[in-house]
């Protein structure tokens, strides 16, 4: 790598965030496997950590991303609090969603993440309407909607990227590219190119490698500085490749064998990262310390998770909504 | 006071609103040439093209969107067309904006209004002529409301877009042009019915376009003197249980009608919790449509109407029929 216009500072502040991602959904595995503490399916993003921790970099706090059921990097990478994020995928009181979501619905509108989703590509439309909102509102804010490539073959997808280009909102739409829809191989099941449908649609697209951070952040940098600037929306397809299966308990055997041992070895993004700054002279304690010190975080957030109450009962019965109370009026 | 129609009483309420709040804004297909049932015109002129928005043939994208846009700030009127289309929009509705508040542990709200003009409406056929609303009363999260008057209309509007839920809000479609006075300074809250006609000998409980044939019924077994109560829930959830108790603990007899299929329309819910709850001098009664499909020859898709005079001789065989 031409080391010529490196930023160090920066190099240090992404790997650390790589980490954290790394380290939380790690955590949050054996937690699941181990200790049986993480009850529900969580879907991890192990090798997809440069795509949230690249492109959310260049967001403020106050703009808006929106997520998929493998949302917990693009949450932390948001500023979510891990503390908050693994009780919540312990379903404990004190989760960001109070135990109701669990991981697949985690979000924390303190700092405008406007929730993963259930269910594939359903938040296209959704991310589409924030911008609408704030267009409406007069706002300078801009929104991130991150989908899966499985997602580009569900409706909303083109209800959603052709809605952003009709009313020119202020949204970047991130496929993150993982290869994968499930245990299928997403090319089988496309027809014609991702990225060029988005082209088909207006937008201006670009192609990005989804594992080198370095470079991601740069093209999200100017990226979202031509959305905030001219309000006008853009489509960025980020390559990666899912290392993890589908689910914490899918062992990925529709794989090719040794696929993902050499993905792993070539491609990951944290691996890659290293070695940059393992050129531009920081010291192998130096990076080991950052995925130190990572763990030691998510270890703590186990901890504190695994000490936290359940929910008081009569929670499951509020914030459903204000008129007719799902108790008194239902018999 | 004022006289106006079902249609332009909604439409007064929703020009009153956005004078009111800047955030609130109405997105559907067509509203710039005032929606395809017309009940939109004019409101582009004073509100312009943002807050008077078309959209593309996109329901769910319009569903979504809208539910986007509430996150963000605003309040918005969603307009669906037909009952029907708002179908295309299934998941954004119950998978999304019903659940989102609950799911998210209170940190949103979607304060939408969803419109979704319902029922039959002369050979329309069977894919603009149904009435789901059973549907949306199963789905928690979600107010339901099915105004049968002009006040209603104007009232029910008003309240749906101030509540910070999303309410499902079915308009009739072919009542329309029915006209009636309206009094702007009349509110109506979710969860309390209407009593259209009062009666000692029978309980008539409907909403939306049914509960005026239910009028008409009443008026029919008035001059044979059967006193017979109308209620009207106006809205479905909540429903007003309290005033449909006290009206059968008087006459001792319910019957519900509706235009649903009757096969878990709303009124077996009715039935059920009125049976579990207060005792009656004669088995309850419902009537809706057979489980069947609405056609378009007139003749066919009379098959499955009810109407005021099968719901008069339905009350009139509760009467007959009393056990000694």
């Amino acid at each position: 790598m031409n080391l010529t216009n490196f930023d160090q500072d920066a190099g240090l502040r992404r790997l650390h965030m790589m980490e954290r991602i790394r380290a939380f959904e790690e955590t949050a595995r054996r937690a699941a496997i181990d200790e049986e503490l993480v009850l529900g399916a969580i879907h991890l993003s192990i090798g997809q950590e440069a795509v949230a921790t690249g492109i959310i970099e260049n967001l403020r706090r106050d703009d808006y991303i929106l997520s998929t059921h493998r949302g917990h990097g693009h949450t932390l990478a948001k500023g979510a609090d891990a503390d908050a994020m693994m009780k919540e995928l312990l379903g404990r009181e004190g989760g960001c969603c109070g135990g109701k979501g669990g991981s697949m619905h985690i979000a924390d509108f303190g700092v405008r993440m406007l929730g993963a989703n259930g269910v594939v590509g359903a938040n296209i439309t959704i991310a589409a309407g924030a911008a609408h909102g704030i267009k409406l509102l007069g706002g300078d804010q801009i929104v991130v909607c991150f989908f899966g490539d499985g997602a580009s073959n569900r409706g909303p997808f083109l209800e959603g990227v052709n809605w952003a280009g009709v009313f020119n909102l202020p949204i970047l739409f991130v496929c993150e590219d993982n290869q994968y829809s499930a245990s299928t191989l997403t090319s089988d099941m496309t027809s014609g190119n991702i990225a060029d449908r988005a082209r088909a649609l207006g937008l201006r697209t670009t192609e990005a490698d989804g594992n080198d951070v370095t470079s991601l952040a740069a093209t999200a940098a100017e990226i979202t500085a031509r959305i905030r600037e001219t309000g006008t929306p853009e489509f960025l397809m980020a390559k990666t490749y899912r290392i993890s299966g589908h689910t914490y308990f899918d062992p990925a055997t529709y794989r090719p064998e040794g696929e993902a041992e050499r993905m792993q070895a070539t491609t990951c993004p944290i691996a890659r990262l290293r070695e940059t700054l393992a050129e531009a002279g920081v010291s192998t304690d130096e990076l080991d310390g950052l995925a130190q010190d990572a763990r030691a975080e998510m270890d703590r957030a186990l901890d504190a998770a695994r000490d936290a109450p359940w929910p008081a009962n009569e929670t499951a019965f509020a914030d459903v909504q204000d008129i007719g109370s799902p108790l008194k009026e239902a018999f | 006071m004022p006289v106006m129609s079902y249609a332009d009483a909604a439409k007064l309420a929703v020009a009153e609103a956005m004078r009111d709040d800047p955030t609130v804004w109405c997105v559907g297909e067509d509203l710039g040439r005032g929606g395809v049932f017309k009940q939109y015109t004019g409101l582009v002129e004073e509100f312009g093209p943002q807050r008077i928005s078309d959209a593309p043939i996109s329901e769910a994208a319009i569903m979504g969107a809208a539910f986007g846009a509430a996150m963000a700030g605003t309040r918005p009127i969603v307009e669906m067309r037909f009952a029907d289309f708002a179908l295309c929009a299934t998941d954004e509705l119950v998978n999304q904006i019903a659940k989102a508040r609950f799911m998210f542990g209170g940190q949103s709200r979607a304060p939408m209004v969803i419109r979704k003009p319902m029922g039959m409406w002369r050979s329309s056929a069977a894919q603009h002529s149904q009435s789901l609303e059973s549907w949306y009363t199963h789905i928690p999260g979600l107010v339901v409301c099915c105004p049968a008057t002009p006040q209603d209309n104007y009232s029910m509007m008003k309240a749906a877009i101030a509540c910070d839920d999303p309410v499902v809000y079915l308009e009739h479609k072919n009542i329309w042009a029915h006209e009636g006075e309206v009094d702007p300074t009349k509110a109506v809250d979710f969860g309390k019915a209407a009593l259209r006609r009062s009666g000692r000998d029978v309980t008539l409980v409907s909403w939306s376009q049914t509960a005026n044939l239910c009028v008409e019924a009443a008026d029919v077994l008035a001059r044979q003197g059967i006193g017979a109560e109308v209620i009207d829930l106006r809205s479905l959830w909540p429903w007003d249980k309290a005033e449909v108790f006290d009206s059968v603990r008087k006459t001792g007899r319910l019957l519900v009608a509706h235009e649903a299929v009757s096969v878990a329309g709303f009124g077996a819910e009715v039935v059920a919790t009125v049976a579990q709850n207060i005792p009656m001098k004669t088995l309850p009664k419902r009537l809706g449509s057979p489980r069947g499909l609405i056609a378009y020859a007139p003749n066919l898709e009379d098959q499955m109407r009810v109407t005021a005079p099968m719901i008069a001789r339905a009350a009139q065989e509760m009467m007959e029929n009393e056990p000694a």
